[in-house]
């Protein structure tokens, strides 16, 4: 499309239309008044929302002492807070980084497809005993994690893997499916019709190459819901990290942003460099904003589907 | 006909046996079980497993570093007499009663909202949404900072409506309200459900009511709490569990390297004080018992959630 025409086409939208044809439907009826409430509430509720946000970049790039100051344009800027961040001694923010995108990436990719298997078994096969393994494993959601955490720090200490630079224990378990993503997926697997797996096997197919040629590009949707929620929770889990690394090069990403507080903060003892602290915050939150930016249908649809039927 | 159709119908137990029995002599079976076999492993040794070895280890004194004895209920017996526990406790309950009505709340205020906004639905959804991409840990962070009493955003905008804010991150009275707050700014997730759920209420229910003179209050009570009641009890279930297991937020800002007394009391989340008890101190008897009250407490609250909200929730057609 020529500039011309992209000109020409917001310049039409642009021209003056009577606003009783424009306005939406539902406020035709509506007055004035009751209008601009409405306007006053949901302008309201988004600087509410939007403002931590704005608060921190905009704190992030002011010097230490103006942290505070609560002004949204920094009377001095501080851009060098971001370099300063990843020059804090024994605060390795790359490696932290680096160890959570792998450790995520990889964590994210071993759910995606274990639990795709199991989904894909309670779907399409009829088999003794299906209805009750499906009903164990909708209860294990139930179960928090607090119950197995220390039998399963054991077994990881047993087998000499806790500080390990593997990180094993972080994503291991993933290779064995996880409940939720089972039930999402089987819902899925579930809305493909049957035709297509009769189909594929007059044509000689086997269950893998069903699996693997029909049901998994047929439900890439929820394939991708499953790994970009994972993604999400890898990042944001504290307490595993916390439980089995030590060694600060091995820390992920929330790990070490609670060690920057911890060594920073005033409350531990550190000289309240909170420009350094929320530079760090703001660099952890915004591979998140990122992702959401190019997957926000998968996030807003998985959730609602999620929610659906639970 | 007819005298055929009660047995076919009633399979006995001779006939069920069979039909599990024959049901493994098919090859579909066998890969069936293929496809669950990464569930099977998970499960005896990530769960199964790890809760049967957590009870038993929670009738000893398991601490790593000296030998081990069966105490008996010796734990049960001590978290009952623990302060700390019934105080851990009392934290997380109060929490959760604080949040989860809030959050509630204020996502149904927000969905029904979004629902009237029209074209640009999609950009202020977004904007509702954003914060539950935040990471916990960050989200801590925020609090400590806008909260800070004597120089925190917070304060300062109750200040130009003339209130003198308290010191929300060190006065043990408000530092669970000022969490709470904090927390309901994540509301995204509980959003977009109940916006799918409302999106799902069919038109000419509202006609029907509007027909019959109902007005904008009796509407939303009569046609929009029972058509969205499936997705509200989801929720309330969802976030009452997320509530009692608290953790990152409460451990974050108050808790590891700058551990102080007086508002960690307040702050001290059950799921914080097990941790400590397990990972800090390695009472792994003790916190085990710890790990199973919590449990059962869960279990009990859901139970009752689930009975007492039969009554409310209404499923349309199904079940």
């Amino acid at each position: 499309m020529s500039q011309l025409e992209v000109l020409q086409s917001g310049g039409s939208a642009a021209m003056p239309v009577p606003p009783v044809a424009r306005a939406p439907r539902r406020w035709r009826s509506v007055g004035t008044v009751k209008a601009a409430l409405f306007a006053v509430v949901l302008v309201g509720f988004s600087i509410l929302f939007v403002y931590p946000f704005i608060w921190a970049i905009s704190a992030s790039l002011k010097p230490q002492a103006e942290v505070f100051d609560n002004r949204v344009i920094p009377k001095h800027w501080a851009f060098h807070n971001y370099a300063d961040v990843f020059r804090i001694p024994d605060a390795p923010m790359l490696t932290w980084i680096w160890n959570s995108v792998w450790v995520s990436t990889l964590g994210a990719l071993a759910v995606t497809f274990s639990s795709a298997l199991i989904a894909f078994g309670f779907a399409y096969f009829r088999f003794p005993g299906r209805n009750l393994l499906f009903g164990v494993l909708l209860s294990t959601m139930m179960l928090p994690q607090e119950v197995t955490m220390i039998p399963t720090y054991l077994i990881w200490k047993h087998l000499g893997l806790i500080n390990h630079g593997g990180q094993y224990p972080l994503w291991v378990p993933n290779l064995f499916g996880s409940a939720f993503y089972v039930f999402l997926q089987r819902q899925f697997f579930l809305g493909i019709p049957r035709d297509y797996f009769e189909a594929a096997r007059m044509d000689g197919d086997n269950y893998w190459t069903m699996f693997w040629r029909i049901a998994v590009p047929l439900a890439k949707p929820a394939l991708i819901v499953t790994f970009i929620f994972e993604i999400q929770a890898k990042w944001f889990d504290l307490m595993t990290p916390l439980i089995y690394l030590r060694d600060t090069a091995l820390f992920t990403l929330p790990l070490g942003l609670k060690t920057i507080l911890d060594s920073f903060g005033t409350s531990g003892g550190g000289q309240g460099d909170w420009q350094l602290i929320v530079a760090a915050t703001v660099i952890a939150v915004i591979p998140m904003l990122a992702i959401f930016a190019v997957f926000s249908k998968y996030f807003l649809d998985g959730i609602a589907a999620g929610g659906r039927k639970g | 006909m007819a005298s055929i159709a009660p047995t076919a119908q009633k399979p006995g137990p001779l006939t069920r046996a069979r039909f599990w029995a024959s049901g493994f002599k098919e090859r579909d079976t066998w890969v069936a079980y293929g496809f669950l076999l990464p569930w099977f492993i998970g499960f005896t040794i990530f769960i199964a497993g790890p809760m049967i070895a957590s009870l038993v280890l929670s009738f000893t004194d398991y601490s790593v570093i000296q030998a081990t004895n069966w105490v008996g209920t010796q734990n049960y017996h001590d978290l009952i007499h623990d302060p700390k526990v019934s105080k851990a406790m009392m934290n997380s309950l109060v929490f959760t009663l604080m949040s989860v009505p809030l959050e509630i709340v204020t996502a149904l205020v927000l969905a029904l909202v979004l629902l009237r906004v029209g074209r640009m639905a999609g950009f202020f959804r977004t904007i509702f949404y954003l914060p539950k991409m935040t990471p916990p840990v960050a989200v801590a962070i925020l609090y400590l900072l806008l909260f800070n009493g004597s120089v925190g955003i917070v304060n300062r905008v109750l200040g130009w409506v003339g209130i003198n804010g308290p010191f929300w991150t060190t006065d043990p009275t408000w530092v669970k309200p000022g969490l709470v707050l904090m927390s309901s700014w994540a509301v995204g997730g509980t959003m977009v459900i109940y916006l799918a759920a409302l999106r799902g209420v069919p038109q000419h229910l509202y006609e029907a009511a509007a027909m019959d003179g109902a007005g904008a209050w009796r509407r939303f009570r009569d046609v929009t709490l029972p058509m969205i009641s499936p997705a509200l009890f989801f929720t309330f279930i969802i976030l009452t569990i997320a509530g009692l297991t608290e953790f990152t937020k409460a451990y974050t800002a108050f808790f590891g390297a700058g551990t102080k007394t007086n508002e960690t009391e307040a702050a001290l989340f059950y799921a914080v004080y097990l941790f400590r008890q397990s990972f800090e101190f390695f009472h792994f008897g003790y916190a085990s018992s710890l790990a199973w009250l919590l449990f059962v407490v869960i279990l009990v609250i859901t139970f009752i959630q689930v009975r007492v909200s039969k009554r409310f929730v209404f499923y349309q057609g199904e079940r």
